[in-house]
């Protein structure tokens, strides 16, 4: 028998297709031309990042200005994969890469369930025993990635090549967004232990050393594809509105399913009062690296979505001055908002790279950037706590237990924080 | 590994309980880090040494401006980081002094009988005191308009507001009518001399005359730096420390209700605490201009981020902290530049922090935290 679906679902799962379905249309009958082609797009990139870090910050409470380096970090691995697909034609970066990041990941898998039974081990440590596993592993895969990729190589020579370069596109962005994870996993480990704003402070000096490490990528990485500081050219430009609005969606549901199971109860709880969650038997620091590694893995996810949307990479884009775009997006939405962290990323895309563009006068283009901070200041002294506030849509409001009948506190302050407070009751 | 502590319990078990681990992973950076300033001592110590005089020009000025953050955080725990772009236009107000204004040397036009070094000390003090209160009038309107309705609005408010401040100063000072968004080269406000200083004593250079080799150098712009740093340090610890307003500023960083209680304006302490700050970052953006003669209109972010990094590695809060730590970021950066690669001396910055905050989580001179006991 069928379990019966929430209408909140069917309503959902309708409106993406629906909303889906028009801009296709739009933009295959040319009424949305390339400009607002690539808005859309860049707004949809835009919500995945978001929603990471909402993750991250508006959930887990951990203030994290390093989203944009995992972006970055997505960005150009993706962007590798590809460009040497399409042009050498080789398939061993994908072999390596995809070697690397599934040992590693196991690796990371295993040692966790054998270390988590280690009672007073510190992060440090710990991070060492990551580390040295990790460089093993990452050289071994470089070896059996040389050694497996000719066979992968040819298999994917033998289908059509539009149908091989999917292929590579979609491993490479899956690649993109776990090699992120890797690292967010890695650097997170000793990171997490320091306090809010100096764990805000470190993960910003962490997008300021991707920067570097990106404007040096071809000397001092040795990657000369990617042309440093040049900028990294000929990406394949093969993300359309079905992958990251699939992407979109995606991410969406999974974070509604996180957020509504007891991993996202545990998670929301570190926000609210760690202490208080220790005392009930919480993980803090296991559900801050959990928080910490997914948001970062939507960050790789949408920084392969990025790479190939203009098929242009440069160092600059992922400046650390950039990391306060998300940010920036998640206060204006709401912390802790699916929904307002969605209409933010999109009214971010329209308005600053969109309708500012086109409103302001000739000549007054670099107005743009003085009216945005200004924009941002009214928003805050109006409406500090976001646009929506903790509004959300039906479908990603959590189905409260039926405690909440017999409660009469109304509405619960900040969406997801109410089955928390009430479950503890 | 799991054979393992079954076999040998009590060798697996010291090693965790003295997190053998992970101090022996910070020991292994430690002796790499010493290993490489002891060989690149060896191979030049002339050089080693210029560039430690060069580190510590940089880190004074770092000082100056992490003063600011790390009163503004002591206080309102605002990371905020228009500072940077505060220092940029305290930059701008002297290059405008000098260069338009020509107020670097008023005295020997109004009393040319006082002796060249007289005159231009007392010109230079004039252009970094006009900086010093442009910048802390320009920081008490942003904390009257920007910070100020903020006060009890969440703490992520007011750190977006303080980007979006920064923004503004940035792009605002980019326009054709502000700044303008060229690089512009700076005019010192004073005839800069090099001496060499090599085993046979101290001799000045000639203006165009090549160093000899194997000497240090030093210029009166590091002179200027050093000096005018101490000075101004210890004029703001004897604020903080002995009169009214600096006792009134510890009070209020303890604790601002029973503050207020006491009777303490507290709102126009933080304003006051914002204008020291930014009067300090105002002298700085002067002393850093005639090191580098350039300014431009996002110069500040990077010095203001390295300075914020300082004062977090001192332990924010912290005066002495504050130029400690600004000292090492500055000797860091300048040889990092010189020995590992240019690029890298912002990744050497932040990775210090990184490893000293996971030693000491609270910064080199901080106290432990009070929050949430």
């Amino acid at each position: 028998m069928l379990k019966k679906i929430p209408r909140s679902n069917l309503l959902f799962f309708g409106a993406a297709l629906l909303v889906f379905a028009i801009i296709q249309v739009a933009i295959s009958t040319y009424m949305l031309n390339d400009f607002w082609n690539t808005i859309l797009r860049l707004g949809a990139v835009m919500a995945i990042v978001s929603l990471g870090l909402n993750l991250i910050y508006g959930y887990n409470g951990q203030f994290s200005l390093g989203q944009w380096g995992f972006y970055a970090i997505g960005a150009y691995v993706a962007a590798d994969i590809t460009y040497r697909w399409t042009n050498n034609n080789d398939a061993t970066g994908l072999a390596i890469l995809l070697f690397g990041v599934l040992l590693v990941g196991g690796a990371i898998v295993y040692l966790r369930s054998v270390l988590g039974k280690i009672r007073g081990l510190d992060a440090l440590s710990a991070f060492t025993m990551y580390f040295l596993a990790t460089l093993i592993l990452g050289i071994a895969s470089v070896y059996i990635g040389q050694w497996v990729g000719p066979a992968i190589t040819a298999l994917l020579m033998a289908l059509p090549a539009a149908v091989s370069l999917q292929i590579v596109y979609i491993l490479a962005v899956i690649i993109a967004g776990i090699f992120a994870a890797e690292v967010s996993f890695l650097f997170g480990l000793p990171v997490l232990t320091l306090g809010s704003d100096y764990f805000g402070i470190a993960t910003l000096g962490f997008t300021i050393i991707v920067k570097v490490l990106l404007d040096n990528s071809d000397t001092m990485l040795g990657f000369q594809e990617m042309k440093g500081a040049r900028g990294m050219i000929g990406i394949p430009k093969i993300t359309s509105w079905f992958w990251v609005f699939l992407a979109l969606v995606v991410v969406v549901v999974i974070m509604r399913n996180l957020l509504h199971s007891s991993y996202g109860r545990a998670i929301i709880s570190v926000r609210e009062d760690e202490i208080a969650g220790k005392a009930m038997g919480i993980d803090v620091a296991e559900y801050k690296i959990l928080a910490f590694v997914i948001g970062s893995f939507f960050a790789g996810l949408a920084g392969g979505l990025y790479a190939h949307i203009n098929g242009f990479l440069h160092p600059n884009s992922f400046n650390f001055i950039k990391s306060f775009d998300p940010m920036i997006i998640i206060v204006l939405g709401g912390l802790g908002s699916i929904t307002g962290t969605l209409v933010a990323s999109f009214a971010w895309a329209l308005l600053l790279e969109g309708v500012l563009r086109l409103v302001l006068p000739q000549g007054f283009e670099t107005w743009r950037f003085v009216v945005y901070p200004l924009l941002l200041l009214l928003m805050m002294l109006l409406r500090p706590s976001g646009l929506l506030g903790a509004y959300e849509i039906p479908f990603l409001r959590q189905i409260l237990p039926p405690l909440k009948n017999l409660g009469k506190t109304g509405k619960p302050e900040a969406g997801n924080a109410a089955p928390v407070q009430e479950a503890t009751k | 590994m799991n054979a393992a502590i079954n076999q040998k319990p009590s060798l697996i078990e010291t090693v965790i309980r003295k997190r053998l681990l992970g101090k022996g992973f910070l020991t292994a950076v430690a002796i790499l880090a010493v290993w490489k300033l002891v060989a690149s001592f060896l191979a030049g110590p002339t050089i080693f040494m210029q560039q430690v005089v060069n580190g510590f020009q940089l880190g004074f000025v770092y000082a100056l401006i992490a003063l600011g953050y790390t009163m503004v955080y002591g206080i309102v725990r605002l990371i905020n980081f228009a500072h940077g772009d505060v220092f940029m236009v305290g930059a701008f107000a002297s290059y405008y002094a000098i260069a338009r204004f020509g107020l670097n040397s008023w005295p020997s036009r109004v009393f040319p009988g006082l002796p060249v070094w007289l005159s231009s000390a007392i010109g230079v003090i004039t252009v970094i005191v006009v900086s010093m209160l442009a910048c802390a009038l320009l920081a008490f309107i942003i904390e009257r308009i920007a910070y100020k309705p903020l006060r009890t609005a969440p703490r992520i408010s007011a750190l977006i507001t303080a980007i979006g401040v920064s923004f503004f100063l940035e792009y605002f000072g980019a326009l054709p009518m502000a700044f303008g968004p060229n690089f512009v080269t700076y005019q010192r406000p004073f005839e800069v001399v090099n001496w060499v200083i090599s085993t046979s004593g101290i001799v000045a250079l000639k203006p165009g005359q090549a160093p000899p080799d194997n000497t240090l150098i030093l210029s009166n712009i590091s002179l200027y730096i050093i000096i005018i740093s101490l000075l101004l340090l210890f004029f703001l610890n004897f604020i903080v420390r002995r009169t009214r307003v600096g006792k009134a500023m510890r009070a209020t960083a303890y604790d601002k209700p029973t503050s207020r209680l006491m009777g303490i304006n507290v709102d126009g302490i933080i304003s006051v605490t914002f204008a020291i700050g930014a009067a300090l970052a105002g002298a700085a953006g002067v002393l850093y201009a005639t090191a580098f003669p350039q300014v431009y209109f996002v110069m500040g972010i990077i010095p203001g981020l390295k300075a914020f990094v300082a004062a977090v590695l001192g332990g924010i809060g912290s005066i002495p902290g504050a130029l400690i730590g600004a000292l090492i970021i500055g000797e860091a950066e300048v040889l990092s530049a010189a020995y590992i690669s240019t690029p890298m001396r912002d990744a050497v910055a932040f990775t210090i922090l990184v490893l000293v905050l996971l030693v000491r989580p609270t910064g080199i001179f901080g106290e432990p935290s009070r929050e949430k006991a």
